[in-house]
């Protein structure tokens, strides 16, 4: 993907395979992008359709089968533990269900500490405090109300910022947001994206945002990946994407994003294309074709 | 003016605590025309569920329905029913499709014996003939009969939550309620199965009652719209008219807080 600063973290023809002979299945085949300081990239597809493996690959949950990850341009192998400490203070990820995500057994204070303690050891228990209080202040929650809390003493949104606040503890230049507001109220969904966009601006984070809300993917980012079936099949700057798609599963993925300026009774059945789109789309298709700058597809076989 | 077929007055509904009630339903009075799909929007904990639970009479202690509520079924008062005539007015006269619909099927029973279960029950039918209709209403919502002899397991969850619906269906009722039937499902299969239940209330005749808290979708699919706000209903009005010309202020932030798809983006101040 073009961009004019060097990229913190890319994929470069990236698979992974489960399963093997006549029942493998590809979670992910050659995908390849890349995150920039200061930009979101979002990454859309439903389920099943191998985001979250995408997540776990970044996450180095998962070893690639085929291609690598680059981090600041160097190639990471099966390195020691040392170098995977030094990855997990630059990459960190907010997970989807705020309700799981936390110790229901700890305090707010108690998860923000640790992150501090095991990747910032200089610090003294007075300066861990302070920086607690900082983190807490920058995800908009009063550090004095909210840090001697337990998880479920608080909202789910409130939960949310924790666990941003806590991904944010280590100072990190990536992160990875899993459906980070899938579980949200609508009204509280838009305080977490906002906060999502101001991260990126002031700290100049790289964010991946995973979704299978397009309409909040455009909220956030500048640009968007369409995945299917482990195989990233459109992709490019985000107005370039959602205002002219070219393959018919991004088309279909589009159709199907609750619009109220389309109710049903006037659209009629768009879905009868459905099982052969997902059934071509899930084809392998190493060509790539660019249909306008920083705007690529991956054919569909016909 | 023909009678609702559900026409709910004054509902009062109150949890009551060791200290304090909560007050989940305030005095909230709405109808649904035979036929129409409505839509009750809000967010968690406005009383949607509540409401829902209440017209199935679903509700236990500590949850109590106050005095001077009123809810009709097709003319008939559903709190003053007795056991047996509950037993009947369930999935006959209401059907109710719960949030996670798609795990309420029993694990270690096949799809043909789920159905049998409700027909044998409220129809008296025998296995042959209950096995004839589950067909028919498998086919309804798109599901090949083969699928009788599954457990649920086999099922994926959409298909899961479409047995359901079709479950729901089997007694021809009069209205159908979904209290967010396809939360926990793709936006894909989302969009599948809300199709099919728009064109089958409009070839059945069912009225539906549905309850999401996605305000698009809502639009999308609903003739009338009911928006809540702690427990009381604030608008309630066409669908399209909610939409464009919103006049509580709180409709009006709701929809200045749902991020758009195409044109001008929404400005971004909470409600």
């Amino acid at each position: 993907m073009t961009g004019d600063t060097a990229p913190i973290l890319a994929l470069d023809t990236v698979s992974k395979v489960f399963g093997r002979g006549d029942s493998a299945v590809y979670a992910a085949r050659s995908v390849s992008f890349a995150l920039r300081p200061g930009r979101t990239l979002a990454l859309v597809g439903e389920s099943g359709s191998g985001k979250t493996t995408a997540a776990r690959l970044i996450m180095r949950e998962y070893q690639p089968d085929a291609g690598q990850l680059l981090f600041r341009g160097q190639p990471i192998g099966s390195s020691p533990v040392s170098s995977l400490r030094a990855y997990r203070a630059a990459v960190q990820m907010v997970f989807q269900d705020p309700f799981a995500s936390l110790n229901p057994a700890h305090t707010v204070r108690y998860h923000l500490e640790r992150p501090l303690r095991l990747h910032r050891r200089d610090l003294t228990r007075q300066q861990r405090l302070t920086a607690i209080d900082e983190l807490l202040a920058r995800v908009k929650l009063d550090p004095a109300l909210v840090a001697p809390k337990f998880p479920h003493e608080l909202s789910g949104g409130q939960r949310q910022r924790i666990s941003i606040a806590r991904a944010l503890a280590v100072s990190p230049e990536v992160i990875v947001a899993d459906e980070p507001t899938s579980m949200l109220d609508v009204s509280v969904r838009l305080g977490i994206l906002n906060l999502l966009n101001e991260m990126k601006r002031e700290l100049g984070l790289a964010l991946l945002y995973i979704t299978h809300d397009v309409a909040t993917a455009r909220y956030v980012a500048e640009d968007i990946m369409v995945m299917y079936a482990g195989q990233i099949v459109e992709w490019g700057a985000m107005e370039s994407v959602l205002g002219n798609p070219q393959h018919p599963y991004t088309r279909l993925l589009l159709s199907v994003v609750p619009d109220p300026d389309r109710r049903f009774d006037e659209i009629g059945d768009e879905l009868g294309r459905v099982d052969q789109i997902r059934r071509q789309s899930a084809i392998a298709q190493p060509e790539i074709r660019e249909i306008a700058p920083n705007h690529f597809l991956r054919p569909m076989p016909e | 003016m023909t009678t609702p077929v559900l026409s709910v007055r004054n509902l009062s509904i109150d949890y009551i605590g060791a200290e304090q009630d909560f007050h989940a339903v305030r005095n909230v009075s709405f109808d649904i025309a035979p036929g129409e799909f409505f839509g009750l929007a809000g967010e968690s904990g406005c009383g949607k569920s509540t409401i829902a639970f209440a017209v199935s009479r679903l509700h236990r202690p500590p949850a109590l329905i106050r005095r001077g509520s009123q809810i009709l079924v097709d003319g008939r008062d559903v709190l003053a029913l007795d056991d047996e005539a509950l037993r009947s007015f369930r999935w006959r006269e209401v059907a109710m499709v719960f949030q996670s619909a798609m795990n309420s099927l029993n694990p270690v029973l096949t799809i043909e014996a789920q159905f049998h279960d409700v027909l044998r029950t409220h129809a008296g039918l025998s296995r042959a003939q209950s096995r004839a209709r589950a067909a028919e209403l498998l086919e309804l919502v798109d599901i090949s009969p083969d699928r009788l002899s599954a457990y649920p397991h086999q099922c994926s969850g959409g298909m899961r939550q479409r047995i359901v619906i079709a479950i729901c269906l089997a007694l021809h009722p009069k209205l159908l309620i979904m209290d967010e039937p396809t939360t926990a499902l793709d936006v894909v299969v989302q969009r599948e199965i809300l199709q099919r239940i728009d064109r089958l209330r409009k070839d059945l005749g069912f009225s539906v009652l549905f309850i999401t808290h996605d305000l698009s979708l809502m639009v999308q699919v609903s003739d009338r719209i009911g928006v809540m706000l702690e427990g009381e209903l604030i608008e309630v009005n066409e669908a399209r008219t909610i939409y464009r010309t919103p006049q509580h202020p709180y409709t009006q932030r709701l929809w200045a807080s749902m991020p758009r798809l195409h044109g001008e983006q929404i400005s971004g101040t909470a409600p």
